[in-house]
């Protein structure tokens, strides 16, 4: 389904939030088009989840203007929030309820209809492949099992704009597998998403557009493609050795002109495709996580 | 974000609130009413052989009638605060409601309605039991839920006003030796308040529980003066501030 619209399902600018002297988003801009799949990508403390939560008006912008579906926040929330989906990334479902009732509590704060309730209810079940389980209590049930009652939850409603934020963290990598067939499902459905994350894989594979944060605001943004092209290159070339010798070989690329990052034992030489006087390593296809590295610090948050 | 009541989201919270109470009820019913109905049969059988009367009333009637007001404290207080407490840290249940087009008015008024419609149920235990002691009640007794309902509702919000403001649960303790118990035992309910000195008979006319206490006896005694009118206006003032503090508070808490 196409939708003609003329602004973004999401529209945030100058957007700033400070925690007493903490400022977790700084001066903010991001525009999220109707149908996208975007990838908030940044370290931790970065400031996405706080994005994410003023998002939904959980937390209300010091300065700026966030609007959600063409809802001014945080005065018009409510009104954008029915026809949002949101993920958390802390487990929240209700332990005392079984996932059916978990899913009609929100069928019902979604004001779904009486008459419709039991079928999203039960479609929501069968997204998360929990029909079978549908009246086991939320804390039975496995993590992955969770995380997906979790997504289910948050589609209920068939939203307009779903929000998920860290949707995989913490999880094994089948269950991530498992996680990103389902958004894979929802972005192939033409549902706008926006999605933070601090996995480069993720981003990589699931968004349409990354938009790379740190410090509190967005440093890069395009398709994962693009970002690579533009900000590292074609090649990075690896050189591995002691650490005497890497540092020697970082500050000779470094006066060369190189950008140069540490990876894992190895020192990466970004743009190594320009080929002048580079010493022997492993030549690879430059990253998406040669970008993020580049732009948001060897430190990490 | 001033909001007007939404029922469709106070009814989903009010929905979770039954299912889970329907999982819990064997429970939550029990310490509900054995509790106020050992401080009847203690109160009424211990103090009863010294005192045969008070006010004119079989004393084990003076004290299941009071003991109305306690069962509704008990069960609305403490519910406000443990219960929120628990879903608003723990749980994050508030965390998830908000993010549905919920806001803190609609998740505070349905959690006090809940609470306060239990304790509409709970406070007739006690008259029951002194019913079989041989209370004869009034036809009034049919308002009794009511003045319940209108305490648990002011009780249920002071308590989670409390869980909204306290760090960490331990911080209840001085919620309940400091303001809890004092209130109830200088309500009335085991000892009228004209044998108390002036100043404390000053400080229950502001125990919004001396009024619920009053109320009730004036029911189940058809027994109604005109102070009856101030009762009935200061327990409202108390349930109706207190529910507007709840949302200030939770509100604050919640959002960032």
């Amino acid at each position: 389904m196409t939708r003609v619209s003329a602004s973004p399902a999401i529209a945030l600018r100058g957007v700033r939030k400070s925690f007493g002297p903490i400022v977790a988003v700084d001066g903010l801009d991001l525009d999220v088009p109707e149908g996208v799949c975007l990838g908030l990508l940044g370290p931790n403390g970065a400031g996405k989840s706080t994005t994410m939560r003023m998002l939904t008006a959980q937390a209300v912008a010091d300065a700026g203007e966030v609007r959600v579906l063409g809802f001014e926040l945080p005065r018009d929330s409510k009104r954008s929030r029915a026809q949002c989906g949101v993920v958390p990334q802390e487990d929240n479902l209700d332990v005392d309820l079984t996932a059916r009732q978990n899913l009609e509590v929100f069928a019902r704060l979604y004001r779904i209809p009486r008459r419709e309730r039991g079928a999203a209810v039960d479609r929501a079940l069968a997204l998360a492949r929990l029909t079978g389980r549908a009246d086991a209590r939320a804390d039975e049930l496995s993590g992955g099992m969770r995380r997906r009652l979790l997504i289910a939850r948050g589609l209920i409603h068939r939203p307009r704009l779903v929000l998920l934020d860290e949707p995989t963290v913490g999880l094994d990598p089948q269950v991530r597998q498992d996680l990103w067939t389902l958004i894979d499902g929802l972005r192939n459905q033409g549902t706008t998403v926006l999605m933070s994350t601090h996995y480069i894989e993720e981003a990589e594979r699931l968004a349409d557009t990354v938009a790379i944060m740190a410090e509190g605001r967005i440093v890069a943004e395009g398709r994962p493609s693009e970002l690579v092209r533009r900000h590292a290159g074609a090649e990075t070339l690896e050189v591995y050795g002691p650490p005497a010798r890497l540092e020697d070989v970082r500050s000779s690329a470094e006066s060369a002109g190189y950008r140069v990052r540490r990876s894992g034992p190895a020192v990466a030489i970004v743009g190594a495709e320009r080929n002048g006087g580079l010493p022997h390593g492993e030549r690879r296809a430059a990253t998406l996580e040669d970008v993020f590295v580049l732009l948001t610090g060897e430190e990490g948050g | 974000m001033r909001s007007r009541l939404d029922p469709a989201a106070i009814g989903g919270v009010m929905y979770r609130d039954l299912v889970i109470f329907v999982r819990y009820w064997k429970s939550r019913t029990f310490s509900s009413v054995v509790e106020p109905t050992i401080y009847l049969l203690a109160f009424g059988f211990g103090f009863g052989a010294l005192v045969a009367k008070v006010d004119g009333i079989d004393y084990v009637e003076f004290v299941g009638t009071g003991v109305v007001a306690t069962a509704v404290l008990f069960s609305s207080a403490f519910s406000g605060m443990f219960d929120t407490f628990i879903k608003r840290k723990y749980q994050r249940t508030y965390d998830a409601l908000l993010a549905a087009p919920v806001d803190p008015g609609d998740v505070v008024t349905g959690e006090v309605t809940s609470i306060a419609l239990k304790g509409a149920v709970y406070c007739m235990a006690p008259l029951l039991v002194a019913i079989v002691f041989g209370l004869d009640p009034s036809p009034w007794i049919v308002v009794v839920p009511v003045i319940g309902f209108v305490t648990g509702f002011g009780w249920a919000s002071f308590g989670v006003t409390a869980a909204a403001i306290v760090p960490s649960i331990d911080t209840f303790n001085y919620i309940i030796s400091a303001v809890i118990t004092p209130l109830f035992l200088v309500a009335g309910t085991f000892f009228p308040i004209d044998t108390l000195p002036g100043w404390a008979q000053g400080l229950a006319q502001i125990n919004p529980l001396y009024h619920t206490v009053q109320l009730v006896r004036a029911a189940v005694f058809d027994q109604w003066v005109p102070a009856d009118l101030w009762h009935a206006a200061a327990l409202l003032v108390f349930a109706v501030a207190l529910w507007r503090i709840a949302i200030w508070r939770l509100g604050r808490r919640l959002i960032d």
